[in-house]
């Protein structure tokens, strides 16, 4: 007996809709033998992470803080994705357009009327999409790959918040703690409209069905996908492969950057260095989980913050290290990536010696 | 021992998921003959001669060679048995030299000096010409065939496969290799000739084995038939006759190419030296060529691909579009098919409808406010379906799941439908069976007949000689004077495709 994998002659449909929940139910079981081998109860931990946020209701408001970010994130660079552009910088995205966001509410502290939040959003976007400009130019100028260049990048995003927050921004009233000065009433969103559903999950929402429509009945969407499955046919269609490496950049960078400043103006009220959360890179998780679809993310999008959550109430009752939550998020994108051969392969027994 | 078949293969069968590739297959093969597998794309000779150099294995059937029965476990024991096959694609390291290529191939350790001692023996005896240092980017197709002929030669086979081997030859080349084959018969060596050019068989071979769908429709002696009978036996239907208006008239010149040249891209690309040529309305014109002389980057110049540096360097009813890309070329009536089906004129992943969408979009009105009109797209993808006869499950079929020649009257559809006023096509019938391109010959010749002008770039002189009113060779980028079909001679058109050529000819500089 031994196991072959034989080609589909059309890739499975069902497949294509099972393999992520395969992933997960996966990566639950694996993780669980992964942590009673190092000495956890294992099964308690993926109790903790991936059940108690869904099952305790005065966690889902946090499940849902969480999954805004991931989402608008994700929408973005699944876009970049099906045009086969690998950003994979969007955490660097996602400071510079909280940064760029906070500038504009510096030189906006006297202002009294809430409009001032759409110069900052503007600001977030513009921020975001300029970040990612960079790779987009050296891609399309000098061939150079933009994995590896959008990377990089947030490690310079990094350092510029850290000068920023402690340099020309810092709060002068903050006792010298790298942060910048709280944002005033009027540039602040509220943490949830009626305390029921966070703003950035509403922005989520309404991106996802423009996202939709765009993907599924633009000409534009239709470019990107062609890009993305058969360079020379998008040539022969009309299709500019340069033209699309800057738009899915630019679109993925001011989608990073706007969940950036949302994240700040809704949730932190400030920035400081314990801004970046690893958000731009678990995005990445989600466009993937999602199938690079954006009914798919936003579902995904959710189940990730699931494991946010939970990782964290596993620290505090399974007594798991912080990282625990990462290992199951990496689990999980190994798992479905893994899994995708089963959209395209079928697995047969066959029978005798090879 | 001169009774007994050097090859027999009894009741051969072998199944691929959802088709049976070979279906009880008998064939025998005596020494010293020459035996013909003719069939059409998919027949099953592919997968038949695979099973005999051992790539894969029968599921049923016997083996037997000189008399006892074998089990071929994998090309290694093909060749110790004394099997050799020349392939349709050549492996070949373009930056290498011959002698390093075929030092590279062989099973045994050889010091380089004797193995080239070793070739240079075996290019004298069968009289073939090949230098052993040159590096192989620097040789012709037919050159680089000879490589792998003596690669198999130097095993001294028994059995030598050559699998289409004349595809890319010239007229001239395939004389030489008919000669080369003819030799080594005489000594014994058995060939098994795959192929389904059938007047070569005619020329070449002693006997013809026909394969129809997986099984053995008939054996054949080839000099007792005509191309016509087995081509008939080949499809299993009565062969049709390309249908030409006899007193067709041309209209005014529809497409104008002036002065087009191109710097070469990459490091095997080919340039385009000053190619001038018109079309006149109803005009079907011809460019014949051995592959790799341009005609990828000629297709892609006038399809909008690759822009001209000129704006009249391409012009389309006395308009220059030489700058404009494909969309816009398009729009003012000029559509181009490339060879490549998979990944350049369809997306394989994508659904018939959005391959459609791909190049109609906007010459079929499927988009409003930048959205596509899944309907209008629908609809289109169905009327070419129906019109052109494609074998699949609707329109939103996989592209990919199409067999070569479905999906290529597709592509074919696609363009036609848009009643373009120019349309340039290349290798319109590649890898396609006859019935296939019967129709999409058929199709193209309706189309000049409706007053369209139509470039067709091939490397299938056949083709060209039915379907063309003028004919041009494209050789090193260059292309020769255009002659009516009828004023030229087959061998005139080859020494053209070899490269005697009224244009000098830039030294390389290696």
């Amino acid at each position: 007996m031994r196991i072959k994998l034989e080609k589909r002659a059309e890739p499975s449909r069902v497949m294509l809709f099972a393999t992520p929940i395969v992933a997960v139910i996966l990566t639950m079981i694996i993780g669980a033998v992964l942590f009673d081998a190092l000495g956890y109860d294992g099964q308690r931990t993926v109790k903790e992470i991936f059940f108690t946020p869904v099952l305790a209701s005065y966690k889902w408001l946090d499940v849902a803080a969480r999954a805004a970010p991931l989402i608008i994130i994700a929408l973005g660079l699944s876009l970049g994705n099906q045009a086969k552009v690998w950003n994979i910088g969007a955490e660097g995205q996602y400071i510079v357009g909280a940064l760029c966001g906070a500038i504009v509410a510096y030189f906006t502290q006297s202002a009294t009327g809430s409009w001032v939040i759409i110069p900052m959003m503007l600001a977030g976007i513009a921020g975001g999409a300029a970040w990612a400009a960079i790779p987009a130019l050296l891609k399309t100028k000098f061939n150079v790959n933009e994995v590896l260049t959008s990377l990089m990048l947030v490690y310079v995003a990094l350092q510029v918040l850290s000068y920023i927050v402690t340099g020309p921004l810092k709060d002068p009233h903050g006792q010298n703690f790298p942060q910048t000065a709280p944002f005033t009433d009027a540039q602040l969103l509220p943490r949830a409209i009626g305390n029921i559903i966070p703003p950035g999950l509403l922005v989520a929402f309404i991106l996802m069905l423009g996202f939709w429509l765009l993907v599924s009945r633009s000409v534009y969407g239709f470019e990107v996908r062609v890009v993305g499955a058969a360079p020379s046919a998008a040539r022969y269609a009309g299709f500019d492969a340069s033209s699309t490496v800057w738009s899915t950049m630019l679109i993925s960078g001011g989608m990073a950057g706007l969940a950036g400043i949302l994240e700040a103006t809704s949730q932190l009220g400030q920035l400081n260095l314990g801004f970046p959360s690893g958000y731009g890179f678990t995005a990445i998780i989600v466009s993937f989980l999602g199938r690079l679809h954006p009914v798919g993310v936003f579902i995904a999008g959710i189940v990730l913050a699931i494991t946010y959550v939970g990782g964290q109430v596993a620290q505090t009752v399974v007594h798991v290290p912080s990282a625990s939550g990462g290992v199951f998020q990496a689990l999980m994108l190994f798992l479905i990536l893994a899994a995708d051969i089963l959209v395209r392969y079928r697995v047969r027994l066959v029978r005798g010696a090879a | 021992m001169e009774n007994t078949a050097r090859l027999e293969l009894r009741d051969i069968s072998k199944r691929f998921p959802g088709v049976l590739a070979n279906d009880r297959v008998s064939l025998s093969v005596m020494p010293g003959e020459i035996h013909a597998l003719l069939g059409e794309n998919g027949a099953g000779k592919s997968t038949l001669v695979k099973m005999i150099y051992g790539i894969s294995a029968p599921d049923s059937g016997q083996m037997f060679w000189n008399g006892e029965q074998v089990r071929i476990a994998n090309p290694k024991a093909a060749r110790k048995l004394g099997i050799g096959m020349v392939f349709q694609h050549f492996s070949l390291f373009e930056a290498l030299t011959v002698l390093e290529n075929i030092a590279l191939g062989l099973d045994r350790k050889t010091s380089k000096r004797e193995l080239e001692a070793e070739i240079l023996s075996v290019l004298k005896t069968y009289g073939l010409k090949l230098d052993p240092q040159r590096v192989v980017s620097t040789l012709s197709v037919g050159e680089r065939q000879r490589i792998e002929i003596v690669r198999a030669l130097l095993l001294d086979p028994k059995l030598l496969i050559m699998d289409e081997p004349t595809s890319v030859l010239t007229p001239q080349e395939v004389g030489q290799l008919f000669e080369t084959l003819r030799k080594l018969a005489s000594q014994g060596c058995s060939i098994l000739y795959i192929s389904h050019k059938l007047h070569e068989i005619v020329d070449l071979c002693d006997t013809a084995t026909i394969l129809r769908g997986g099984k053995k429709i008939a054996i054949c002696n080839p000099r007792k038939e005509t191309s016509r009978s087995m081509a008939e036996m080949m499809i299993g239907a009565n062969l049709k006759v390309i249908a030409k208006d006899a007193t067709r008239k041309f209209g005014e010149i529809k497409f104008a190419v002036k002065n087009l040249s191109l710097a070469k891209v990459g490091d095997f690309g080919t340039a385009l030296h000053d190619i001038s040529f018109a079309v006149k309305a109803g005009e079907i014109f011809g460019i014949a060529g051995v592959a790799g002389n341009g005609q990828n980057e000629l297709l892609k110049a006038l399809g909008g691909e690759t822009l001209a540096a000129q704006e009249n360097a391409i012009a389309v009813d006395g308009s220059g579009l030489g700058k404009f890309g494909p969309t816009a070329r398009r729009q003012m009536g000029l559509c181009a098919v490339p060879e490549e089906r998979n990944g350049h004129a369809a997306v394989a992943e994508f659904s018939l409808c959005d391959n459609a969408v791909l190049t109609a979009r906007n010459r079929m009105n499927m988009i409003k406010n930048g959205l596509i009109e899944n309907q209008k797209s629908t609809e289109f993808s169905k009327k070419i379906i129906s019109a052109f006869d494609v074998k699949a499950q609707g329109p939103n079929a996989v592209a990919g799941s199409l067999s070569g020649g479905n999906l290529q009257k597709y592509i074919m559809g696609r363009e036609i439908l848009q009643n373009p006023t120019v349309l340039v096509v290349s290798q319109p019938t590649w890898g396609v069976d006859a019935g296939a391109a019967a129709a999409i010959h058929q199709a193209l010749v309706d189309l000049a007949a409706s007053g369209s002008a139509i470039v067709i770039i091939s490397q299938d002189l056949d083709e060209l000689l039915t379907l063309c009113d003028t004919l041009a060779v494209i050789n090193l980028g260059h292309l020769s004077k255009p002659s009516k079909v009828g004023a030229v001679s087959v061998e005139g058109i080859g020494l053209l495709m070899g490269g005697i050529h009224d244009v000098p000819e830039p030294l390389h500089a290696h």
